[in-house]
């Protein structure tokens, strides 16, 4: 089975039996969702991100037995994160911190960094030279002449590539969508 | 997607909300089930040396690169909290 296909409560039953294999997925898995929650909810500086980062894994895998429900790993990473983060702006102080902890802010921040993990999941479905283009762009922020360089392919070909691989991911993702119930049942 | 950008540009916003972590953070929390194998090791000498555990409570950064593990701050919190509860 290939890791993407691996279900976080399988991930977890085998990160439980010691599979230094499920480690290495689970750290990619969640790597983002991690950094994300540190630099974007709760806007904490690159040192102070990291030292959230590393300490995230460390607990998690000190404490995996704690969690209840194996197919419950997104929230209980999501949970301890949000402490960590919260944690680290009381230890550290505000004035040094520069940014007081808006827990509004982070909890609508926190539902479009899960919303953005859903487009992720759509991203997955598609070529891997895709996944490749997009990522780069969009999330690593390269420029098209970086992107051309690492992949070895025209710059002036990028954009129109880009967009094709855009409209195949608004595709995907849309198609996982839940369709909206019957309209007897709407509010509006 | 209710806003006023284009879908495209909606999943595009949020694809920017995930960026990858810097390699060096990932391989040291891969690393992670290694380390903490090897911070038992200390941690067991420590019980049976009380120099050794004085030079490692005193300096557990250095403990822990003396040892080839990179000595990041949950490594060391991790050891001091191992070396508090023995």
């Amino acid at each position: 089975m290939a890791p993407a296909e691996l279900s976080d409560a399988e991930l977890v039953r085998r990160l439980r039996a010691g599979d230094e294999a499920a480690w290495a997925i689970f750290v990619e898995r969640y790597s983002r969702y991690v950094l994300a929650i540190a630099t974007r909810a709760y806007r904490l500086r690159e040192q102070d991100a990291e030292d959230v980062f590393q300490e995230l894994f460390a607990r998690a895998h000190a404490h995996l037995a704690s969690l209840r429900d194996d197919s419950a790993l997104r929230p209980w990473v999501a949970q301890l994160t949000r402490r960590l983060c919260v944690d680290r702006h009381r230890s550290a102080g505000r004035e040094e911190l520069g940014v007081e902890v808006d827990e509004a802010f982070a909890a609508d921040t926190m539902e479009r960094i899960d919303e953005a993990l859903a487009v992720r999941a759509a991203l997955a479905t598609l070529s891997p030279d895709c996944q490749e283009i997009v990522d780069r762009f969009f999330c690593r922020d390269e420029s098209y002449r970086q992107i051309g360089t690492a992949l070895d392919i025209p710059s002036g070909t990028i954009a129109s590539r880009i967009s094709r691989c855009l409209a195949q991911l608004r595709k995907s993702y849309e198609g996982s969508k839940p369709p909206p119930p019957p309209s007897g049942d709407r509010d509006d | 997607m209710t806003d006023d950008r284009s879908p495209e540009e909606w999943l595009a916003a949020l694809l920017a909300l995930l960026p990858p972590a810097p390699e060096a953070w990932l391989e040291a929390a891969r690393q992670l089930p290694a380390a903490r194998a090897q911070i038992d090791g200390i941690v067991a000498r420590a019980e049976l040396d009380a120099a050794y555990r004085a030079r490692v409570v005193s300096d557990l950064e250095q403990a822990l690169a003396a040892d080839g593990i990179e000595p990041s701050e949950a490594l060391q919190r991790e050891l001091a909290r191992r070396l508090a509860s023995d």
